[in-house]
């Protein structure tokens, strides 16, 4: 029987198909495995990650010139495909690292942990590499899938079985909308592959029904993204999720969104970019308010870390807006683009960073929740305090760290694109944001006074920490090199 | 000499990083080593002072230009010109001072608290040293953070939240300016929304944007101009800005308020000069710019010093004197001319004299009685008549009694006020009296009539290090008061090249407002022609009414 495709295509996929029979091999030894010995499926899950990314340029290598389209228009594997996969599975590879004693001392066994943070990532690299609207769909879902089971891993807590039947019934809410836009616009368009849906809509003229399938897709993804008005459920979740699982939803998750809305909004719904822009606008505008001010009055940590990630979202979709901006005339650099490629790098960074401190600092024998936890940290740990000052400084956008030239990137992408007004809301959230990010500051340095936190002994979250501290500070100081990268790694 | 600017940027974080690794109990050498850090870097600063080629030509001298990110055009891109070299050494001279002066007001944390005070150095010298847009609004905003620690954990009661409060009020004017940078930076290269570019490479070289500021547009200059001024005028503090700055003037710990008085301010008036000023000469020279901003300053002046007359905090009282102060070397800049120009420059680095004495001096007082009310003394010449004195000395100088350096700036201000418009003179003369009147006063209720005070009699007198503290900053205001020339000599040059391209901007011939050196900068702009040619030619008929 002939396959319906070169065998070639599969070496294009070669990373995301190790990875996914390691997953099931670590769920089938997790069966078996003995309960002290889990921490080794942690290892073999990093180990498997590791293999990933190293089959990473092997896959490049093997596919020849890039961009490399296989499966009939399913999957390409590109530059900015490359970009998105290698940082989830950096996002993995820390969550594995933050979860190690969580998992380990808590009641419940890791092995499926481990195999479901595996599968999640493996959703998110088929995202970044869909080219197909069905393609990209599946991938949702199964990165989906495997969240909401995340989410509420320790079954027996209250507030982690909340956060998960409410991260799955809006999810699973949000993609039928999205999945309902989809369908509208294959009514319209008559295809669901990205390139034919584009030409389709240069020649089509401007119908009800696209536009209203359009704006479906763009709600669907404002959700996945949680931008407002679809970001309630983000700081509930993020509040009653285990730590690391709060951590990695706050990034990962958030990364192959970004990547899946930037092919789908420019490869495909491109041509009608004055359409949708607006929406994209108001949204971001929205989020950039919401987030902020929601924040102003949170008191726990884990709730104010939510609310500034939605705040965050707002900032990227102006990178969205603005995807176009900064070429000479007739060629487009995609200043945006790379702009939010950058932004996202620090981002997972420093929001890795101010979550690792969250798990690394216990406070009667949980993860700390409240800021007034953190009173007067420089005293008993002042290294932890002075890294967490460059994390939250770095999510202010104050220099010399790599969250002010992300979002300095970004606020000139959109300047140059043509929305001065947007760009003057998010300079003005991004001041309010100093005032919630430094209350934690305020409770380490300032205040008088003992809090409940103690360092835990845990090597593997403060090496994690720490890289995330050097990566902060370093693409702070020297962005170029980092700057470069993106630059290379744009949508064909 | 090249190099020596990044060693003075490097200098005092050099510093930091050693103290760092000192143990927190050893406070002997984590105080000296700050303070010969400091004087260290004070003494490298010194060759700035005798370089020659400051009085020569408006030029940047001590260049230094390394590639930094490429991609953006953005270089590592130091130079100072006459008025950044005096603004620099005010700079490490009052931070070796007030290193100095902390070593008994500061009984908690020292370690942090000198290697922020040395971090602050670093970040200061920097936005003074900076000619490339991106590296200035980096060390702009790096050096907020230390100050907030310094607020914030060495302050008075309310210290959270005056900390917080000086953190934001700056960062909301930056953010603004920061999009005034970008939509230069656009503006420069291809363009951005209607307006069209001027097709250049990339680049935040500030220079770069004083050659094209005549190509910038006129309602461009104008956005540009207010974004940049909301930036400068929260630092400055102008009138109604200056909200935060009682708070945290009165907050901070002693080093904190001379350094936040003396250097931090003068990043405000500096960003004018360097930036406002030669960038956007037309929208500054716009005549209801020009109003506006002379207004704010004169309401500045005025509501500063009344509100400071009323004040029963020593403390607060030197706070609202500065926002007069600062209301005054605005006034100057924005006559746009060269007595203006001059006097405001000379006026910047008179406050950080003075107003840091007069913060020191309150220092002093305040670390033997725990009080700063004005009600808590009275008679104290007779218990501590060396402090009187020097007291005495200060207090006059800032009040510009001449032969102290206040009456040189302050008159040469209101040369320039008069020559742009007298009744703008008039005002300010008003805040000159008023300005006598707050600081006699001051010194009558605390210093003269009987020792009420049980607890003011044991008071002792200043000591040597006190003393030393205070030292240089009187031998500055005299030297300033007696003999102003080399100074203004220093900054004649850049300040002129400043005031060319403002009379460029309106159009009058600049070699000829050049020659008559302190050429009115007549109000309305048609008549700017006008007013020198009739000077020139007498039998030029005269203007019409």
């Amino acid at each position: 029987m002939a396959l319906p495709f070169p065998l070639s295509d599969l070496l294009v996929i070669l990373p995301e198909l190790i990875l996914s029979e390691l997953a099931l091999g670590i769920l089938l030894w997790a069966a078996v495995v003995k309960r002290e010995r889990e921490r080794a499926l942690a290892w073999a899950s990093l180990a498997s990650l590791a293999i990933a990314a190293a089959l990473l340029p092997v896959a490049a290598s093997f596919a020849g010139e890039l961009p490399r389209s296989a499966f009939g228009g399913m999957i390409a594997l590109d530059g900015f495909s490359l970009f998105f996969k290698a940082l989830t599975l950096l996002a993995a590879a820390v969550t594995i690292l933050f979860s190690l004693r969580f998992v380990g001392t808590s009641p419940y066994p890791g092995g499926e942990y481990y195999a479901l943070l595996l599968l999640t990532t493996v959703g998110m690299m088929f995202m970044a590499s869909g080219t197909h609207l069905v393609s990209i769909y599946v991938a949702l879902e199964l990165m989906a899938l495997s969240q909401y089971v995340l989410a509420g891993y320790f079954k027996q807590e209250t507030k982690s079985v909340e956060a998960a039947a409410k991260y799955f019934v809006l999810g699973a809410f949000s993609s039928g909308v999205l999945l309902y836009g989809l369908s509208l616009v294959y009514g319209a368009t008559g295809t669901l592959s990205l390139g034919g849906v584009s030409a389709a809509l240069e020649a089509a003229p401007r119908s009800t029904l696209l536009m209203v399938g359009v704006v479906l897709v763009a709600c669907g993804m404002l959700f996945k993204v949680a931008s407002a008005p679809f970001h309630v459920w983000a700081p509930d979740v993020y509040e009653g999720a285990p730590t690391p699982v709060s951590a990695f939803f706050a990034v990962g998750p958030k990364l192959a969104a970004y990547a899946i809305f930037a092919r789908i909004f420019f490869d495909g719904f491109g041509p009608r970019s004055d359409d949708w822009a607006p929406v994209l606008a108001a949204s971001a505008a929205l989020t950039m308010v919401v987030g902020n001010v929601g924040a102003l009055m949170q008191t726990n940590v884990k709730r104010l870390l939510g609310y500034s990630s939605i705040g965050h979202a707002g900032y990227a979709l102006l990178g969205l807006l603005a995807y176009r901006a900064g070429g000479a005339a007739g060629q487009p650099e995609a200043f945006g683009l790379w702009a939010i490629l950058f932004y996202l790098t620090a981002y997972l960074l420093m929001t890795f960073g101010a979550f690792g401190l969250v798990v690394l600092l216990e406070a009667k024998g949980y993860a700390t929740e409240s800021v007034d936890d953190f009173n007067g940290l420089w005293k008993r740990n002042p290294l932890a305090a002075g890294a967490m000052v460059v994390f939250l400084l770095s999510l202010a956008g104050i220099p010399p760290t790599a969250g002010f030239v992300g979002k300095y990137l970004l606020f000139s992408a959109a300047l140059k694109a043509g929305w001065p007004a947007l760009v003057v809301l998010g300079v003005l959230m991004s001041a309010v944001s100093l005032f919630y990010y430094f209350r934690i500051v305020r409770a380490m340095y300032l205040v008088d006074g003992e809090g409940e936190v103690r360092w835990r002994e845990e090597p593997a979250v403060a090496v994690a920490v720490g890289l995330c501290f050097a990566g902060t500070l370093a693409f702070g100081v020297l962005p170029q090199p980092l700057i470069a990268l993106a630059k290379s790694c744009l949508l064909p | 000499m090249n190099g020596l600017l990044s060693l003075l940027i490097l200098l005092p974080t050099a510093g930091a990083l050693a103290i760092l690794f000192l143990p927190r109990e050893k406070t002997g050498p984590i105080k000296a080593l700050a303070t010969a850090v400091a004087g260290l870097t004070f003494f490298a600063s010194l060759p700035l002072w005798f370089a020659r080629g400051f009085r020569e030509s408006a030029g940047f001298l001590f260049r230094e230009d390394l590639s930094w990110i490429p991609s953006l055009g953005v270089r590592y891109s130091l130079g100072v010109d006459g008025i950044a070299a005096l603004l620099i050494l005010l700079t490490t001279l009052l931070s070796v001072i007030s290193i100095y002066a902390s070593y008994t007001a500061v009984k908690t944390r020292e370690k942090e608290y000198y290697i922020f005070l040395l971090l602050l150095e670093t970040g200061m010298i920097g936005v003074f040293c900076a000619l490339d847009f991106f590296l200035f609004y980096v060390f702009w905003e790096v050096m907020l953070v230390p100050m907030y620690f310094l607020i914030g954990v060495w302050g008075g009661p309310r210290k959270l939240y005056a900390a917080i409060k000086f953190f934001l009020y700056t960062l909301f004017g930056s953010v603004i300016m920061l999009v005034g940078i970008i939509a230069l930076y656009f503006f420069n290269t291809t363009g951005f929304l209607w307006w069209k570019g001027l097709g250049n490479a990339p680049t935040f070289d500030i220079l770069h944007f004083h050659a094209i500021a005549p190509q910038i547009p006129a309602d461009l200059q104008l956005w540009l101009f207010w974004a940049f001024f909301l930036g400068f005028a929260i630092k400055v503090p102008m009138f109604p800005f200056h909200t935060w700055l009682p708070d945290a003037h009165v907050e901070a710990p002693t080093a904190g308020s001379v350094i936040l008085a003396g250097v931090l301010l003068k990043m405000g008036t500096y960003g004018f000069l360097r930036f406002s000023l030669p960038i956007f000469p037309s929208a500054a020279s716009t005549r209801w710019v020009q109003l506006t901003v002379v207004v704010l300053a004169i309401v500045g002046i005025l509501y500063g010093s009344l509100v400071a007359m009323v004040q029963k905090d020593i403390k607060k009282l030197v706070a609202y004197s500065s926002v007069a102060h600062l209301g005054f070397v605005m006034l100057g800049f924005f006559a746009l001319n060269n007595a203006g120009m001059q006097g405001g420059v000379l006026q910047s680095i008179n406050h950080g004299l003075s107003t840091g004495g007069l913060f020191l001096l309150v220092g002093i007082i305040y670390e033997r009685r725990h009080t700063r009310q004005i009600a808590d003394f009275g008679g104290l010449s007779q218990v501590m008549p060396i402090y009187a004195t020097l007291f005495m000395i200060i207090a006059l100088a800032s009040l510009g009694l001449p032969l102290l350096n206040g009456f040189v700036g302050e008159f040469t201000i209101l040369v320039g006020a008069f020559l742009a418009d007298w009744k703008w003179a008039l005002f300010a003369g008003v805040g000159v009296i008023l300005g006598a009147a707050y600081l006699l006063w001051l010194y009558q209720r605390v210093f003269f009539g009987e020792l009420k005070h049980e607890e003011n009699k044991g008071l002792q007198d200043v000591n040597l290090r006190e003393v030393l503290t205070l030292a240089p900053l009187i031998v500055c205001c005299v030297w300033i008061g007696v003999y102003p020339k080399p100074f203004f000599a220093m900054t004649a040059p850049a300040s002129a090249k400043i005031v060319a391209a403002l009379d460029a901007a309106k159009g009058a011939p600049p070699a000829l407002s050049a020659a008559l050196s302190a050429a009115p900068a007549a109000p309305v702009p048609s008549a700017t022609a006008v007013l020198p040619a009739a000077a020139a030619l007498p039998e030029a008929a005269p203007r019409g009414n």
